[in-house]
């Protein structure tokens, strides 16, 4: 079984990680006016609970698949040359997924096992 | 008999009064096209904050540049623009404000919304 981003479930995926971020994007705004100066330190080991890891790793999952289908469709719209658009979303997912293997090396690098 | 009428033919987007909710849906592409870019701009940033001392104080520098904080400008209207015009396009999808003057009505929302709250990132930024 292939995944496919397309249809209704690209449209659900789009609305679900939206919210998401959304959610994640005010819950660090109102942590970062109401917290005092943080060390490095202490942003490691933040970063490094596994609570806060997982939900970080969700925000980029949610972002890197809302990135996938928002790209997707304004390729779509702009690119009506078929085989340019299909080497365009080739390139972009290369991107995307480089993007999350960065991102979860990062991560790796921060979570005390 | 047909005339030959000399009919406009506006394809220069730019001589094209658009309506506001257009003006408000291709901004929102365009400034998702900008968070796309700026992807690796945040992951770099975020591992540059967990390597060292000395980079997680240059993390926290990151916008104090000249060139740095026009960038840096250009994507906080992106996400500002992409969020609250996102949260108008989420309430559309639960019926609310979908029809022609509640969707005009909160674009040019939006458009104060965005205006007052980039006016607060400018001032945390230059003040």
């Amino acid at each position: 079984m292939t995944f496919r981003a397309s249809g209704m479930r690209a449209w659900l995926l789009q609305r679900l990680s939206s919210v998401y971020m959304a959610a994640f994007i005010v819950v660090v705004l109102v942590w970062y006016v109401a917290a005092d100066a943080i060390s490095f330190t202490a942003w490691r080991a933040l970063l490094g609970q596994p609570v806060i890891a997982v939900a970080v790793v969700l925000f980029f999952c949610s972002l890197l698949i809302h990135a996938w289908i928002g790209m997707r469709d304004v390729l779509i719209d702009y690119v009506p040359i078929m085989g340019l658009r299909l080497v365009i979303l080739l390139g972009i997912a290369v991107f995307l997924l480089a993007m999350g293997i960065w991102v979860v090396f990062v991560l790796i690098s921060v979570v005390q096992i | 008999m047909l005339t030959k009428t000399k009919r406009p033919k506006y394809l220069n987007l730019f001589k094209i009064r658009q309506p506001v909710m257009a003006v408000v849906s291709i901004l929102h592409r365009v400034s998702g096209v900008f968070l796309f870019l700026a992807i690796p701009v945040l992951i770099y940033w975020l591992a540059l904050s967990v390597r060292s001392p000395e980079d997680f104080v240059a993390a926290g520098a990151f916008f104090t540049s000249p060139w740095a904080k026009l960038i840096g400008l250009i994507l906080a209207w992106a996400l500002v623009h992409h969020f609250f015009t996102g949260i108008r396009y989420l309430l559309m999808d639960i019926s609310l404000g979908e029809h022609l003057p509640a969707a005009r009505m909160s674009a040019w929302l939006v458009f104060g919304v965005v205006g007052v709250v980039m006016l607060g990132v400018m001032g945390v930024m230059f003040l």
